[in-house]
């Protein structure tokens, strides 16, 4: 409750949750805002208006205009909305999930096993992040899912090295020892007693996570190694924008829409995330003072 | 001290030896005709058919048990060997040397500038608490924060080449190209900006130096949110004990404590967090170094890794633990200068 009254308080969390909420609507509404055309194999095939290279400006028919290869831009920003909310979302709830139980395996036995996963996890933050996801979803192949299990496999050591240290504090608190004394088993105790108080600290590096993993889910698509062409992905039209940066002699800015409509879109998805986790973050500090 | 020191880079061989598990493990999920193509020096050789495909695995030995793979791969690591990169059309080891130099321009550039201004950012926000000049900063680095490098890039490109023509990607114009690669030029590091004043060429120098600007500036802004951050907590926290509180109530002047005293001890945090980003500079200007067309470390690693291209992938691996160890190991010496409270153990 005192999280919601300081959220509503706060002008830039304010913001922050406001543009959340309307790219909620956008990919709730996606095929309202940008209905898909026949013969689409699946709703994220972003039509194309012709085969030609150079992109068209906004026009009556395409409100964004088209980029490289007249993909429209309008329908692949929408539908890029839930694209990105399958991404980010989906990586951080592995990570969290992988996270967790390889945190409470370590601090629940202890000794070697706590010294071997807190080792992986080490080798596994020694490995440099975007370079080994492109290498794994090199292997993996292009699309959303190879996207999100690359991202996750090399994002997870957060949440364990979290999770695994809230259980070391937490344990040795008052109520954790009333709880054991009236005979409540180990895994009752991690998982209905320790875990959930271990919560808030994981929920705010997920908040601040889900925004960062679709920055490098669409580093992937800009660097060629993310989704399929055509596929409605952010990363994937700015990477096409990347060819038309320069405009003809003369007129500069001539494709400043290949760029422009993708790019604010990501920027505003991941403004929002970081917004909201910044304030998190505050409320959580003990030293943060009001 | 030497001892601990020594104890840290012991570390190292731990690290290294679970990275080439990992490479290695994903190199072996490749059928061992995928993996002969990393060990063909042109594309006719796989153009014998299936039987001489068959031999060839078997000379190289990819069928062999993985234990037996691994230990003849890693022997030729140990022997020096880091392999061919078909990415570079050169030895790992020399595509790695000759592309470092490059890589530690720009990130020395952007980092030191970049550190600076995150310390006097963070300590005006901290000293301005929840007044104007607080909230712009927040403000200002949140932006960068959230701005994809690649986004953030692309309209640096749009604004200060497309349209003004002030700074071109790439690192050098065609014309100092020319005079870097001729005989009479000598390439003391590598590094272009350096080299050209060691040459005493002022023109090779600026042109460099143009080539820099739009990265460099890019990464700084990018990076600058998490630095700024922790400078501004820790002040905050520094300005709230009570020396500071004695030094302002005997009189001495507010910029005197809050400068001199408090920031002092307020940047023992930024140490560490400034290692950790030099380190994650040091090998993750990957996308920087695409958009700008900038050949260094970052590009090669992207290139490598899109083409699946083991030996490179295996090579920057092991630089970046390089990095990423001596990197923390000089943070560790360098805290008791900072602090003398903190005695290395």
């Amino acid at each position: 409750m005192k999280v919601l009254r300081y959220l509503a308080g706060n002008p830039m969390s304010l913001l922050g949750v406001a543009i959340l909420l309307a790219f909620v609507l956008i990919a709730v509404f996606a095929p309202v805002l940008a209905p898909p055309q026949e013969f689409q194999m699946t709703p994220y095939d972003t039509p194309r208006a012709g085969f030609l290279a150079t992109p068209q400006p906004p026009s009556a028919d395409a409100v964004f205009g088209t980029t490289e290869g007249q993909y429209d831009i309008y329908y692949a920003v929408i539908w890029g909305t839930r694209t990105a909310f399958k991404i980010g979302l989906g990586v951080v709830a592995i990570s969290v999930l992988v996270g967790t139980i390889v945190g409470a395996t370590a601090a629940y036995y202890g000794g070697a096993v706590d010294e071997i996963l807190m080792r992986a996890v080490d080798a596994f933050m020694a490995v440099p992040f975007l370079i080994a996801a492109m290498v794994l979803t090199a292997l993996l192949g292009k699309g959303i899912v190879p996207v999100t299990i690359a991202l996750a496999t090399f994002g997870w050591m957060g949440y364990a090295r979290i999770i695994r240290s809230e259980i070391l504090r937490i344990r040795e608190m008052d109520y954790v020892h009333a709880a054991r004394t009236y005979g409540a088993s180990d895994l009752r105790l991690i998982a209905l007693h320790i875990i959930p108080n271990a919560f808030f600290p994981v929920l705010v590096l997920a908040t601040m996570a889900t925004g960062s993993m679709v920055l490098s889910a669409s580093a992937l698509s800009f660097l060629g190694v993310g989704t399929e062409e055509g596929y409605a992905d952010w990363g994937q039209f700015i990477a096409y924008s990347r060819n038309w940066i320069i405009g003809q002699p003369g007129n500069p800015f001539q494709y400043w829409y290949t760029l422009a409509f993708p790019g604010a879109a990501i920027f505003l998805f991941v403004l929002s995330w970081n917004l909201v986790g910044d304030t998190l973050r505050d409320i959580l500090d003990p030293r943060h003072t009001r | 001290m030497l001892n601990y020191a020594f104890r840290r880079l012991l570390m190292l061989p731990v690290v290294m030896f679970a990275l080439s598990l990992m490479i290695f493990a994903l190199q072996m999920s490749l059928t061992p005709t995928q993996r002969l193509a990393a060990y063909a020096p042109s594309p006719d050789f796989l153009k014998g058919g299936q039987e001489s495909i068959r031999m060839l695995i078997e000379q190289y030995g990819l069928n062999d048990p993985f234990y037996i793979q691994y230990g003849r791969w890693i022997g030729n690591i140990l022997t020096g060997n880091l392999g061919w990169s078909e990415t570079a059309r050169q030895p790992v080891g020399t595509a790695l040397a000759s592309l470092l130099p490059a890589t530690i321009e720009l990130v020395f550039l952007a980092f030191f500038p970049g550190l600076l201004l995150a310390i006097y950012l963070g300590s005006r926000a901290g000293i301005y608490l929840n007044r104007w000049p607080d909230h712009l900063i927040r403000v200002f680095t949140i932006l960068g924060w959230s701005f994809p490098v690649y986004v953030f890039g692309l309209l640096m490109l749009l604004v200060f080449y497309s349209a003004l023509d002030w700074f071109p990607p790439g690192r050098l114009s065609q014309w100092a190209q020319a005079v870097v690669a001729s005989p009479s030029f000598v390439r003391y590091t590598g590094a272009n900006t350096v080299d050209a004043l060691l040459n005493g060429n002022l023109s090779v120098f600026l042109d460099a130096l143009r080539h820099l600007v739009a990265p460099v500036v890019t990464l700084i802004y990018v990076n600058l949110a998490n630095m700024t951050r922790v400078m501004r907590t820790s002040m905050l926290e520094t300005l709230r004990q009570d020396y500071v509180r004695t030094a302002r109530a005997k009189g001495m002047p507010r910029r005197v404590v809050e400068l001199h005293h408090a920031r002092r001890n307020a940047l023992l945090p930024v140490a560490t967090i400034a290692g950790m980003e030099l380190a994650y500079m040091m090998g993750g200007v990957v996308i920087t170094e695409t958009i700008f067309d900038y050949s260094g470390l970052g590009q090669f690693a992207a290139k490598s890794a899109a083409n699946l291209d083991f030996p490179a992938i295996l090579g920057f691996g092991l630089y970046f633990a390089l990095v990423l160890v001596v990197l923390n190991l000089l943070v560790d010496l360098i805290y008791p200068l900072l602090d003398p409270r903190v005695k290395t153990k």
